[in-house]
């Protein structure tokens, strides 16, 4: 058996990163992520990487461009109000076609906020965060051991489609410590890339990294073939855990620290004799639209409990068709429901099924 | 022994309160057991209160957040205000009574209380009250094995700071031979 390592969720995220190859590391600080920067500070200038404490999150993000356009696997992390101010930045990530790993470690918010977990980064995640078209891959992790697992998936999608990707964890999974059984270590960018910008050697056309089309037909041209990748993504990679769901009559939906928080809840509801089950999103887009439609001729109805107003429960009513209530427990500003709370609410869903 | 062992370390930043927890948690580790360690964070860390959620168990850890203990350890009367109340029925209290001015209330929990700081005053340990806390609690809760501390206190204990390894095992037992 491999080794097991005890170590925070943020230090993970740091650790899996450099074993993924990657040897970039361009951040800011902010609670609560910092120890993603603070551990790639002490490892990076040790195997011949690159930690650089930019003079601003914007900075961050643009000398992630800046590494990315290379072919380099780069990476930043922030918080809340970080992440928003790297959405241009992101953007044009997008626009260029340039994968890259985007850490978000939430907080509160709105605006400064506070600096307790939060998940109200679910839209903004989601839904492309930045201006344009676009989307970027996004990753719920509900473990330390999840941290690191898809840090390295993240990369390698990231790459295979050229886009960035997103953990979206929050301040609870990047401070806990568990047990982790750190990935295999990979060989700094080893994938072959044709279209960085490395030299032509006098040997080839030179490439050309941007998102500047003026030309009206090109630019519309290239949406069109994103969103066609996109498809492909939507139909491939759904990730989603499972949980109790065989012979469930209610469905929980939740994913991260509240994932964690309902299955305790359904522990207990089982206990009392209802039967409810747990379906985790393990990527938030591409949505797992498909287990959930299942379900939906399986179940009275459904439970999101998230960290923010009720943003992925807009996303569960829709890959559901609205055939059956959907139910929202939430806690928002830095709270975080008790798992009686979720069980109040499935006991609610169990007996009489009704819309809120 | 209970399955689960749902443990809140509480008190003032900088007593150590996360040191104890990590022992717990590398212990625990150790043992092959299942585990978590959720630290506050924030100002509190910076002389507030502060908190460490440990959880030990047999099966795999739910959710890390620690809102009913069944294990408690408090060293200062603030945490023994908030998280008394939270406390199971049946759960072991362990009070720094040098720092905490009054006794538990409840009936229907086990309290034990320890003059933790001033028997770390006495050997000249001013900083490691929470180490004889701690080594109350793992005797009487069982909920590591004593031997495995050692191997904890090495992962936990910074390689500059590796002389402190003695002092903090001779606390570890004091706290344990005051329960005895």
């Amino acid at each position: 058996m491999q080794q097991k390592v005890l170590m925070k969720g943020n230090e993970a995220i740091a650790e899996a990163a450099i074993r993924a190859g990657c040897r970039h590391y361009l951040g800011y600080p902010i609670t609560p992520q910092t120890e993603v920067a603070a551990y790639m500070a002490k490892r990076m200038p040790k195997i011949g990487g690159v930690f650089l404490q930019a003079e601003s999150e914007i900075a961050a993000i643009n000398m992630v461009y800046g590494v990315a356009s290379t072919g380099k696997r780069a990476m930043t992390s922030s918080s809340s109000p970080g992440i928003a101010l790297k959405c241009e930045g992101i953007s044009y990530l997008a626009g260029s076609d340039l994968p890259a790993l985007i850490v978000n470690v939430q907080r509160g918010g709105p605006g400064l906020g506070g600096i307790q977990p939060s998940q109200s980064d679910y839209f903004l995640a989601t839904r492309g965060p930045g201006h344009g078209d676009f989307h970027v891959l996004v990753f719920a992790p509900a473990s330390v051991q999840e941290m690191a697992d898809l840090t390295a998936r993240a990369f390698d999608l990231a790459e295979q489609y050229r886009m960035p990707a997103m953990i979206l964890a929050d301040g609870t999974m990047g401070q806990m410590m568990e047990p982790v059984v750190l990935p295999e270590a990979k060989e700094p960018d080893a994938a072959e890339k044709p279209w960085a910008t490395t030299g032509t050697g006098l040997r080839r056309k030179h490439n050309v990294i941007t998102s500047l089309y003026l030309n009206p037909a090109e630019l519309e041209r290239r949406n069109v073939e994103r969103f066609q990748r996109y498809a492909e993504i939507e139909k491939k990679e759904p990730m989603w855990e499972s949980f109790m769901m065989e012979d469930a009559e209610v469905c929980v939906v939740s994913y991260g620290i509240t994932a964690r928080i309902s299955r305790n809840a359904i522990v207990e509801a089982r206990r009392q004799g209802i039967k409810v089950g747990m379906i985790r999103p393990i990527t938030l887009w591409p949505f797992p639209e498909q287990p959930l439609l299942a379900a939906a001729g399986q179940v009275k109805g459904f439970v999101c409990v998230e960290l923010n107003m009720g943003q992925m429960k807009q996303d569960v009513e829709l890959a559901v068709r609205c055939r059956k209530p959907v139910d929202l427990c939430y806690r928002v500003g830095g709270m975080i429901p008790s798992p009686d709370e979720v069980l109040q609410h499935i006991r609610t869903m169990a007996e009489g099924g009704e819309r809120k | 022994m209970m399955a689960e062992h749902q443990i809140v370390i509480a008190g003032f930043g900088g007593q150590g309160l996360l040191f104890s927890g990590k022992v717990l948690a590398y212990a625990g580790l150790e043992e092959g057991r299942e585990l978590s360690w959720l630290p506050s964070y924030g100002p509190e860390m910076r002389g507030g209160t502060a908190n460490c959620n440990v959880i030990l168990s047999d099966t795999p850890v739910g959710s890390p957040i620690v809102q009913h203990p069944n294990v408690l350890m408090v060293m200062n009367n603030p945490s023994l205000d908030k998280y008394e109340a939270a406390a199971v029925p049946g759960a072991c209290i362990f009070v720094d009574s040098t720092l905490v001015g009054r006794k538990v209330q409840r009936s229907d929990v086990t309290a034990c209380y320890i003059p933790a700081t001033q028997m770390a005053n006495d050997m000249g340990a001013p900083g490691l009250a929470n180490m004889i806390l701690l080594g109350a609690l793992i005797a009487k809760t069982g909920c590591i094995r004593f031997d495995s501390l050692p191997e904890a206190l090495h992962k936990v204990i910074p390689a500059r700071k590796a002389d402190l390894f003695d002092v903090n095992m001779r606390a570890l037992q004091m706290g344990k031979d005051f329960t005895a």
